[in-house]
């Protein structure tokens, strides 16, 4: 599945939610605020290990729109709209965390 | 692919009309089609066609309406839940008879219907993506 997340961990604790529920095949796409679990010295240590696992991307203009281009922690892959649509075709049921 | 997206939040306030745009163009320049776009709560401001944002702006409605998606019978695929547009005061032409209302403003690229469309999107299409706040 894939699971996307657009809210900051600091604002609602939806990407908490949604670590607490995917399963080992999910993969998690980051969008609109939710990039912001994306940069370094946030929250980003939750997405660690899933991230050195290949498996959580951030879409690339939410993530240079909020100016964190050069602070993105490690192993998070960036994509474009058109791989935001691989991902949903690739993974299956998409859920929405808003 | 077959995909079908819902939005349920209005323009301009937040992210999600204009996120659900992006895909939904970048769906279609890859070859999916976009079997319906299914806008719930707010998001049934999307489909205001008195909306008139600063010419330095995106006209998000208009955005939509370029689109233009339809199926094969010729009818928009924008579809507008009619329980979420009344209450809002969003209204076509046959509901502002019904209703005694001397108006209407819902953008002739879009139409009005139930929530049963949004239903019919999910089992119709092989994937539903959904655009909220």
């Amino acid at each position: 599945m894939l699971h996307t997340v657009n809210k900051s961990v600091f604002e609602r604790n939806s990407l908490q939610s949604c670590l607490n529920t995917i399963d080992d095949s999910s993969v998690i796409l980051l969008i609109e605020d939710g990039v912001i679990s994306a940069a370094k010295h946030t929250k980003s240590a939750l997405l660690a290990d899933l991230a050195a696992a290949g498996r959580v991307f951030a879409l690339q203009g939410d993530v240079e729109a909020r100016g964190i281009s050069s602070k993105l922690a490690d192993n998070i892959k960036l994509v474009d709209y058109e791989g935001f649509v691989d991902l949903v075709v690739e993974h299956g049921t998409a859920v929405s965390w808003v | 692919m077959k995909i079908s997206i819902q939005i349920n939040e209005g323009p301009y306030q937040h992210q999600a009309s204009d996120s659900a745009y992006q895909f939904a163009k970048a769906a279609i320049a890859k070859g999916h089609e976009i079997f319906r776009v299914f806008f719930y709560h707010d998001g049934v401001n999307n489909a205001s066609r008195f909306t008139v944002p600063p010419q330095d702006d995106r006209n998000i409605v208009n955005q939509w309406a370029e689109l233009d998606i339809k199926n094969a019978a010729g009818e928009p695929e924008l579809v507008v839940c009619i329980a979420a547009a009344l209450r809002r005061g969003m209204i076509d032409a046959s509901e502002a008879g019904k209703n005694g209302i001397d108006g209407n403003n819902i953008h002739p690229a879009f139409r009005i219907s139930g929530l049963g469309q949004l239903i019919e999107a999910g089992i119709q299409s092989e994937r539903l993506v959904v655009f909220g706040d």
